[in-house]
Formats: structure tokens, sequence, C-alpha cells
């Protein structure tokens, strides 16, 4: 049951991460995306990580893809405007087939996971406490740096959308 | 009777339960668009739809023309209008998701309601048992993660109509949308800081909530807080939910998707027949949802009074006749309490549209991001404060 709940969901998040890259009605694409994180939360339930597949769908699903629907839809991007893929630059070409390579050659030498710490089981995503406990101990230092961050960029967009008058305003 | 449910498969006994509970929700749906119609009627001092009738019922003396004027047989004249109208697709519509649309505002609208505990009955011990879909640890998260989902319908019918007006109101709902979801999340943290105190395993599972409202609250003893609502507690935190939760469902005085005044009907301009009407049931099971969720945060859940919990309600019963200390008759005594405070919150809802006018596109906006979200945030360090030093 446990396995074939698992090969369909992945098979579902897989497809729809395909139809992310192929599609080229920009409006599709995101939603494929979403339907993508759907499966990933999916996923994440499968594995008893209620809370992460929860918070996934919440500022995932729930925000972020809606925030790039609307830009989309703003912008009314219409997909034959995209560049095809025979007019790239040389550079980008070699660059992506090395990738390509890359990637294949790590998951053949190392694409088997480690077997999973059965004494670890529910992973620390699952339960609350002990995932906000290993928040603001283990990871504060990532969280701190990642929330200054965010304040950097929430100012930046302040500045760059506010219309200053003069120079002295910024002053 | 018991025998023959605990037999079934436990998929059935699940699929049963959840259609039991969409069959109830759906119907609720219905009978608020009626509801919405009469109370209009009555706050505007005009009798309201007072017509359709039901022949064989007509034929009781008081009882049928009194029914006719409540107006209840419109539903079913709405529905079957609804139902055999001809469902136009303009041409000019992208049709995939034209028709995706209302299904996807229906999803997550019936979906949120698995987490939401809707009453509770006593078993052997004298324990109270939360009845629910699923009683989750993570209740409240997961009513927002879903409910969040419903803003793709707005904006997919915004656009795919492709014409101006709709687009405008789907803009303009996923703008609103996003805005106030943020100050509705920090409004409520005060009170899962106050019931999950330390030594207490965390949860943001809504039967907590209740239990403390209950006042049979272990743990942090809290003597005079017995019993207490919320609503009393965190009156700023009431305030700022049920703000939001007008501005999440869309309803007056923010329904800046929809704006019948400037944009004809918003997202929804190009709908017709039961694809407008699948829109509708979708904003009014949101207002249940949202409704009921408010009803067991602030207003006590399934407890009938405050400072007066559903065991003490359930011990003077008893004495009068113990057969209604049966676990069935208290579960739908339970029921019964949170239903009723249900409908009584759906119609303040009515109430205020007819009260408050309705802000202006950039009001909604200003009153959003420069006075909720700052109202929250300042609410959330007092409070935090405060349980800080209260549960030293």
């Amino acid at each position: 049951m446990g396995h074939l709940l698992f090969n369909v969901i992945a098979l579902f998040t897989l497809i729809a991460a395909v139809g992310v890259v192929v599609n080229k009605n920009a409006v599709n694409a995101s939603l494929c995306l979403l339907l993508s994180l759907v499966g990933v939360a999916g996923l994440f339930v499968g594995l008893e990580a209620y809370l992460l597949a929860f918070l996934l769908l919440l500022v995932y699903a729930g925000a972020i893809v809606a925030l790039f629907l609307f830009i989309v839809m703003l912008l009314d991007t219409k997909g034959d405007a995209r560049p095809t893929l025979n007019r790239l630059p040389a550079a980008a070409r070699v660059l992506a087939v090395g990738l390509v390579g890359a990637g294949f050659v790590s998951f053949l030498t190392r694409g088997r996971l480690p077997e999973p710490d059965l004494t670890k089981v529910p992973a620390l995503g699952a339960d609350l406490k002990l995932y906000a406990y290993q928040l603001f101990t283990t990871y504060l230092l990532p969280v701190q740096i990642l929330g200054f961050l965010l304040l950097i960029a929430m100012i930046g967009v302040i500045v760059l959308s506010k219309k200053f008058e003069g120079l002295e305003d910024i002053k | 009777m018991i025998e023959f449910w605990q037999n079934l498969h436990p998929v059935v006994q699940v699929v049963l339960k959840g259609l039991a509970v969409i069959m109830v929700i759906f119907p609720i749906g219905g009978a608020c668009s009626m509801a919405e119609r009469k109370v209009s009627a009555w706050i505007q001092g005009r009798p309201g739809p007072n017509r359709a009738i039901v022949p064989w019922i007509s034929w009781i003396p008081i009882l049928g023309p009194f029914l006719q004027r409540l107006g209840i047989f419109h539903v079913l004249a709405d529905g079957g209008k609804m139902l055999f109208k001809e469902d136009a697709l303009p041409g000019h519509v992208n049709k995939f998701y034209f028709v995706l649309a209302p299904i996807v505002a229906m999803i997550p609208a019936l979906t949120t309601v698995t987490a939401v505990p809707f009453g509770a009955y006593l078993d052997q011990t004298g324990q109270i048992i939360p009845i629910a879909l699923a009683n989750v640890d993570i209740g409240l998260i997961a009513v927002f993660a879903v409910s969040s989902l419903g803003v793709y319908s707005l904006i997919l019918a915004g656009w795919a109509s492709n014409s101006k007006y709709p687009f405008l109101g789907g803009v303009r709902a996923s703008a609103q949308l996003i805005s106030y979801e943020l100050s509705m999340t920090l409004s409520v943290i005060p009170l899962f800081l106050w019931v999950n105190a330390p030594g207490r395993e965390a949860t943001f599972g809504f039967a907590r909530l209740v239990e403390f409202q209950s006042g049979s609250w272990g743990g942090i003893t809290s003597p005079g807080w017995g019993g207490v609502w919320f609503i009393f507690i965190m009156p700023v935190s009431a305030f700022i939910f049920i703000t939001a939760l007008f501005a999440e469902t869309n309803r007056q005085p923010f329904d800046m998707p929809e704006s019948e005044a400037d944009l004809v009907g918003g997202f929804h301009t190009e709908y017709g027949a039961f694809k407008w009407g699948l829109f509708f049931v979708a904003e009014y099971a949101h207002m249940v949802i949202g409704s009921g969720v408010f009803t067991l945060m602030f207003l006590g859940g399934w407890n009938p009074l405050p400072w007066v919990p559903l065991a003490d309600l359930v011990g003077w019963l008893a004495q009068l006749a113990p057969i209604l200390a049966h676990p069935i008759a208290v579960g739908l005594l339970s029921i019964g309490i949170f239903l009723g405070k249900v409908l009584a919150l759906i119609f303040f809802f009515m109430w205020v549209r007819w009260t408050v006018p309705r802000f202006r596109y950039d009001q909604v906006m200003e009153i959003g991001w420069k006075k909720l979200l700052p109202l929250s945030i300042a609410n959330l360090l007092a409070y935090a404060i405060g349980i800080a030093l209260i549960q030293q």
C-alpha cells in the first residue's frame, strides 16, 4: 500500500515537474509547478511529516505560486516569444551538456541514499515541538541570516518602488 | 448498528463519514444563499422572496402560507433554475481553465472541513472526545494551508474569462487574499502561545483550544480562568481575525473581487448557470468553515455558555433523564450547539453587509497593510510578553 502510494505520487510529481519545463504557456507551467508542489506535500504526508507537508502547501502552493501566476498574468507573456533552443549561444550549450553529464555521473556513482536510521523515524520535521526546537538551537544562525536577507530584500523593494522626487529624499 | 459500522472496511468508513459531512455543508451553503436574500430583505424592510411553494404543502392550513412567506422553497426553485438553465460557454474564453475554476473553488472549501472538529461526546470515564474527520495536531495550519489554495479559483476565473472586468477582479482577489492572510495568521498565534505552555505537548489542534475554554485544562493552574472564552481574554485577536475573515471570504465590506458596483461581477462576470452557482456555494462553504474556526477558537466551540462547559450541562441533563447522557445524545447536543453558533456568525456576516459601507480598493490595501498588520504584530508582542510573565 505504502509503496504503491509512493510510486503513484512520485510519478505524478515528476510528470508535473517535467510539465513545468516543457510547457510553452507560462500559465500552464506555473500551474504544473503548483501540482508538483502538491505532489511533494503528498510525499511528506507519506513520511508522516504532516507539519512539513502543510507548511509547504501554505507557503509555496498558497502564496508563492499565486504570486508567480499574478506576475505572469500581469505581464501576459506569450509562449511563442521565447527564444528557441538552436538560437542559444555555444557557451550555454556546452554548459548545459556539462551539467547534464555531471548530473548523470553523480547519479551513477553516488545515486544510492544511505539506509535510513530507523531510530530517527519519524523525521525531525514531523513533530511541531522538535521542529521548533531545532530551528531555535541547531539552525539558529541560518534562520537569523535568512531573516536578515529577507529584510534587505524588503528594503530594496521599498527603495526601488518608491518614487523619490530628488536625491535629497534618499539622504 | 454499531457492530455493523465497526465491521466495515476502514476506507469505506472514512468515505461514508466524509460524504456525511459534505451532505451537511453543501445544503447549508445553498440555504445560506437563501438566508442572505431573506435577511437582506428584513434589514431593508421589504418582504423578500415569498412566492415559491410546493403544491401539497400549500394545502396545509396555517403552516403552508407561513412557510411560503418565509421563502424556504426558493432554495429548491433557485437550485432547479440554476441546474436547468442553458450553460453557455462564451467563445472568447480559455475553455479548460474556465471550466476548471469553479471546480477549484469547491475543492478547498470542502476539504478544509476535514481538520475542523464540530462536536464532542463523553466516553465512559467522563473524558471529552472531539468529533472530527481527522483530529490532527496541526489543525489550524491545515485549514490555513488548504483554504489558501482557494485563491487559484479566483485568479483562474479572472484570467480564463479573457475580458477586462473579470481580469481586474482576479488581480484584486489575489492581492487582497495574500494581504489579509498575514494578519490572520499573526492574530491567532497568541492563543497557541497560551495553550502550549511549557511542559505540554505542542499542538496546533483545535481540540486543545476548546479544552482550555471548557475549563478542564490540565498542566498550568490558572484560577479564575476556568471556562472563559478566548474572545474575552483576547478581544483584539478576535477582532483582527474576524476582519481578515471577511476579507478572505470576499464578503462586504471587502468584496473587491466581485465589486458589483464597478466591475459588473468581477471574476464571475462571464459565468452563468451552475458554474456561477458553484462559486456561490463555495463562498458560503468558506463562510461556514471560517465561522466554525472562529467558534472553535474564540467562542468556546461546543460549550454552551461562557463559564458553563459542556460536561456541566450534560451532568444537569443526566439528572433530568439518564438517556440524555448517552454518547450519541451528547454528540448530537454538542453538534447542535456548535452549528447554532456557526449559524449565528453567518447571520452576523449578513448583518455587517448591510451595516458597513464597502471600502474603496486603495482603502482595502491601506487597512490591510498599514492598520491591521501593525496592530496584529503589536498584539502578538504584547501577549507574548504577558504570557511569558504569567507562565513563568
